[in-house]
């Protein structure tokens, strides 16, 4: 039995804005996978709810008019994880999700729920500070668009304006950044399922003609400071580089530059620069191999 | 025999796989009330004040309860036979709810509510003035002079210290030329993690009180509640259902005196209360973090001829099971490697922690841990491989122990260590393994255990059931070793059936639930004894009803009781087999007789004066990647001699069972606590790493089946055996692997960083700049 004041359930995002207007103090619930834990801890409890997720306009993934892909913030992680579209265009996206929790929790959890949720160590968001996403917001004064680095403001608070019954609607990969990019991403737990990255590191890069030098290359963690971030002595360090182990190494110790992971009983900060390191070196590998490039 | 030894389908399974099986939740009255408990929030305190005012507010509240209003009963909660013997009961030591907080999440008050959210509600509600006390958690620590204390009965906070010495240990290590292995091994807190947490509910019902209960042990909860509150046992009824796993942690009055207590303070409405996982981690027990001290004297070929082993166990709060543990600990060592020479001390020691108590392995998993650990390292200093030095030194064929009784009449652990090394091409492997170099590097390693069957001498064993002929020629049987998942009620049907003579065990309708006001008296399920005890009063009983059926049957057929058999269901001439009647028409005469009816039940105890070793080994594969200080378990086989198998399946799963678990001890479950604070860090299942299956190889389990000979049925233990030998087994192929000897479990990550930091394989430049 849930501690929860009052149940709204939204029929369509305008009305899901009216409501929010209507209801200021009232929580959004989408899956529930984390805010039902959360009224359970007692955190959230005896809140108003605003359901969404009955909302089907906001589920699936989509290429818009000029190619850039759309994911609506309600598709589930199992959902991402199969898309035709994602796994053409952006396949380490599908597998990072899949690596959230357990079976259950990846049907019921959704990609938007996941990100306003404001941790540093969701499963999606190092993929997607590392393919530079777009979050798009609807209140209402319309739609409002911003870079995923820009909506994280700090650890647990996103940029979503309550006040203006703003909903988070979709998160756009545009097309200048998927295109001819290949990534990697690797999830560092404890155990194999039903976990929370002590780490998290996602690397993609997009090679030259001749796959011998990195075009670009960008690398955003999960868990290495308060909010997921890129790491951009690195990626200047690879950029406009010849592929080589040499790079590879240099690379991996450049995100020292970058990163801060904190010290907690979850995990040491020597521990997590260490796996930082050994993190960043696989990841590039990786994308490099599945870009087509050879290591010389 | 032809109904044992054959795997049958569970007789719980359709129910249970369809979800009809009812537990304690699924059987509670409309109206039940909720109790929902206060816990303390502090490692040591004397709780001064408890305002309530703001609880009782909230409309759905009936009452609150506090430290204050318990009987000034302390009382023992160990779920074990009670001895006649002052000196030999539990120690009594806590109350319903407690004044004096001895740990983080000590019971403090209790909310009575019509609904949970009101009952969750008003705990939040109530404020505690405490008046707060220094407190201890490493055992060491506690010892120590001036340390803050628990128990004013226990100086120094030792609940209990025993030895064990055989020879003369000074004298033997001044012999020439001896090496010394020695280590410190240290074995981590970890919780049951059943599936089903604890729960009860009471209510009055003539003046008495009814507990339906998730517990293993029936009898004695009726006993400990008779005792908490202070009523002759008999006013106590104790039902218990299906339960969702036990483990040990339900071998332990846990809420069941609280919840009869709660009842009678509201005119004996029904009351429930139900743990929720955190509590489960925190306020029921944990199994002992043991550390031990162990310095191993080997002779150039390998022998042994000296050991001395020290062995500190971490009991928490309270004494529950108490120095049961870790006394069980020691006494393995002696046994495992017979030396001529040892000097053992083991040591319970109070600390501000959760209570520990019983939990699979019984301080097995514990001892085998740093047992096996040190005699790798023996191996490894003499140059030896792991295999050989075990072969050499390993409990020797014939050896008997005589305290009790116990005899390895087969040769157990070399029998299953060479098919264990056979089915895992151990030595090739061995070999192979050896020339790996670089960061990703692979091994193979193994360890053994034994141990005992049931708790005789130590405590009293004994077994009752109860059998009944029914009209269509089926048997109803009862008794009080209960089901707790393990299928126990399967193997009681399969056995009765056999000493029967009946046509199928599904001939047999087992009784599942327990109730005291019904079920013969029994212990319970714990230690790994309920197969082996019900063996001998299902052999008895099912004599005795046997007889009164062939008696029966010789006014009928005349033919003489001596000659006459039951086979397949029906009653037989012995001389040609010839069938003079089946069990049916038997059971409908005598029922319906005019002159001579008779209901035919049989009901008997046996008093168990016997033990039996139960062997074992593992052999774990790993590959260890050292950048990534992680390892990944490639496969892993438990050998098992336990006897004869009643039925395979169920034993095949058992193992499986046991060894998960013991993948977690080895590799990731630890329960942690605030150094600053003594609060528990991760008390959920989330932070406690608990293994998935996705951490699991696929799990071989094989048996050698050298029949028990002090049990009718052949049979042993296997209900905690395969939870003892995983842990050392995966540590010593991460030896193998890396040559790195780690004495701490779990071996995680965080722990693989710093020792292959220590050990120089790995080194992060930067660190030195700073």
């Amino acid at each position: 039995m849930y501690d929860i004041k009052a149940l709204y359930e939204a029929e369509s995002i305008e009305h899901a804005v009216s409501l929010r207007l209507e209801h200021p103090d009232a929580q959004i619930i989408a899956g529930g996978s984390d805010v039902l834990v959360q009224i359970r801890e007692g955190r959230r409890a005896g809140k108003e709810l605003i359901s969404i997720y009955m909302l089907d306009e906001m589920r699936g993934v989509s290429l818009d008019d000029d190619e850039n892909i759309r994911i609506g913030s309600l598709t589930s992680f199992s959902h991402i994880t199969r898309d035709p579209i994602i796994q053409k265009y952006i396949n380490v996206l599908g597998e990072a999700v899949d690596m959230v929790g357990s079976p259950q929790i990846r049907n019921i959890g959704t990609i938007g729920g996941n990100t306003c949720n404001g941790v540093t160590s969701a499963d999606s968001a190092s993929t997607l500070h590392a393919w530079e996403a777009i979050v798009e917001l609807t209140g209402k004064n319309g739609v409002r668009r911003m870079p995923i680095k820009d909506f994280y403001i700090k650890a647990g608070t996103v940029d979503i304006r309550a006040d203006e019954g703003e909903i988070q609607t979709a998160i756009l990969i545009p097309k200048s950044s998927y295109e001819n990019t290949y990534g990697h991403y690797i999830k560092y737990g404890m155990r194999n399922a039903m976990e929370i990255a002590s780490l998290g590191c996602s690397v993609n890069v997009r090679l030259s003609d001749d796959k011998k030098t990195v075009d670009r290359c960008r690398i955003a963690y999960g868990v290495a400071g308060p909010v997921p971030m890129r790491a951009p002595s690195a990626e200047a360090v690879a950029n406009g580089e010849n592929v080589s182990e040499t790079l590879i190494d240099e690379f991996a110790l450049a995100v020292l530059n970058d990163i801060n992971p904190r010290n907690s009983w979850r995990a040491s900060r020597d521990f997590r620069l260490h796996i930082a390191v050994q993190m960043a070196k696989r990841c590039l590998l990786e994308s490099i191999k599945k870009a087509g490039g050879v290591i010389q | 025999m032809n109904k044992v030894g054959k795997s049958e389908a569970r007789i719980d399974g359709y129910d249970k796989a369809t979800g009809r099986t009812k537990y304690y939740e699924d059987r509670m009255p409309a109206g039940t009330l909720y109790v929902r408990i206060k816990h303390a929030e502090k490692a040591h305190a004397i709780v001064r004040s408890i305002n309530a005012e703001a609880a009782l507010q909230i409309p759905g509240v009936v009452k609150v309860l506090t430290c204050f209003d318990v009987p000034d009963i302390p009382f023992p909660t160990a779920g074990h036979p009670w001895s006649m013997d002052p000196g030999h009961q539990d120690v009594a030591d806590r109350k319903l709810l407690n004044t004096h907080v001895r740990y983080w999440g000590d019971d403090i008050a209790v909310v009575i509510a019509d609904n949970e959210v009101d009952a969750v509600q008003g705990v939040r509600a109530l404020t505690v003035e405490y008046e707060e006390l220094p407190f201890v958690l490493d055992v060491q620590k506690a010892m120590e002079d001036g340390a803050p204390l628990l128990h004013e009965r226990f100086p120094n906070n030792i609940l209990k210290h025993t030895q064990n010495r055989l020879g003369d240990y000074q004298s033997a290590i001044k012999e020439e030329g001896l090496l010394k292995v020695e280590g410190w091994y240290e074995t981590p807190t970890v919780q049951h993690c059943h599936i089903e947490n604890h729960g009860c509910y009471a209510y009055e019902e003539n003046g008495r009180i009814v507990v339906v209960s998730s517990t293993q042990i029936p009898h004695i909860i009726r006993r400990v509640v008779g005792q908490a509150l202070g009523r002759p046992w008999g006013d106590i009824r104790i039902i218990k259902p299906y339960i969702g796993g036990g483990f040990g942690n339900k071998q332990d009055a846990l809420y069941e005196p609280l919840c009869a207590w709660c009842t009678t303070q509201v005119g004996g409405r029904c009351v429930r209360i139900d743990c929720s996982r955190e509590e489960t981690f925190v306020s029921n027990r944990v199994r002992h973090a043991i550390r031990f001290h162990i310095v191993t004297w080997l002779r150039k070929n390998g022998t042994i001829a000296a050991r001395k082993v020290e062995c500190f166990s971490n009991q928490g709060a309270y004494a529950s099971h108490g120095h049961s543990i870790v006394a069980k600990a020691m006494g393995s060592f002696h046994q495992h490697y017979p030396c001529p020479n040892m000097e053992c001390d083991s040591y319970t020691v109070f600390t501000n922690k959760p209570a520990a108590g019983a939990m699979r392995g019984y301080g097995m998993p514990q001892a085998s841990f740093a047992d096996e650990s040190n005699i790798d390292d023996c191996a490894q200093t003499v140059g030896m491989d792991p295999l050989e030095f075990r072969r050499l030194n390993i409990m020797p064929d014939g050896y008997k122990d005589n305290f009790s009784g116990n005899v390895n009449y087969f040769d157990s652990f070399r029998a299953c260590m060479k098919k264990g090394a056979e089915i895992i091409d151990y030595e090739r492997k061995r070999k192979e393994y050896a020339c790996d170099s670089g960061s990703v590097r692979r091994g193979i390693g193994l360890a053994t255990f034994w141990y005992n069957t049931a708790v005789y001498p130590i405590s009293l064993e004994t077994s009752s059931n109860r059998m009944l002929l029914n009209l269509d020629g089926t048997v109803t049987m009862q008794c009080g070793e209960t089901e707790i998942g393990q299928g126990a009620d399967t193997v009681y049907a399969q056995m009765t059936a056999e000493a029967l003579g009946l046509k199928s065990y599904k001939d047999v309708h087992v009784i599942s639930c327990q109730d005291t006001d019904i079920t013969p008296t029994g212990l319970g399920a714990y230690a790994s004894r309920q197969t082996y005890v019900a063996g001998f009063s299902i052999q008895q009983t099912a004599g005795l009803l046997k007889e009164k059926i062939l008696k029966y049957a010789c006014e009928i057929t005349q033919t003489a009781v001596s000659d006459m058999d039951i086979e397949e269901g029906c009653i037989v001439r012995k001389d040609d087999r010839q069938i003079l009647m089946s069990l049916s028409e038997l059971a409908m005469t005598a029922q319906y007789n005019p002159v001579h009816s008779e209901h035919i039940t049989a009901e008997s105890t046996f008093t168990i004066r016997n033990n039996a070793y139960s062997f074992g080994c593992t052999f774990a594969e790993v590959e260890v990647d050292i950048e990534m200080c992680k390892t990944k378990l490639i496969r892993i086989v438990n050998v098992h001699d336990c006897g004869r198998l009643i039925n395979p399946a169920l034993a095949e799963a058992q193992v499986h069972g046991g060894m998960s678990m013991a993948i977690g001890y080895g590799l990731s479950e630890q329960l942690i606590f605030d150094e600053k604070t003594g609060r528990p860090l991760n008390n959920n299942l989330l932070d406690y790493k608990l293994s998935t299956f996705m951490d699991h190889p696929n799990l071989e389990a094989y048996f050698i089946e050298n029949p028990e000979p002090t049990s009718p049925f052949g049979t042993k233990a296997l209900g905690e055996p395969p939870a003892c030998s995983g842990a050392p087994a995966i540590r010593n192929a991460i030896l193998n692997a890396t040559g790195v000897a780690i004495n701490k479990n779990p071996i995680n990550p965080h722990i693989l960083f710093a020792e292959f930091s220590r050990a120089g394989l790995i080194s992060d430049p930067w660190k030195e700049e700073n």
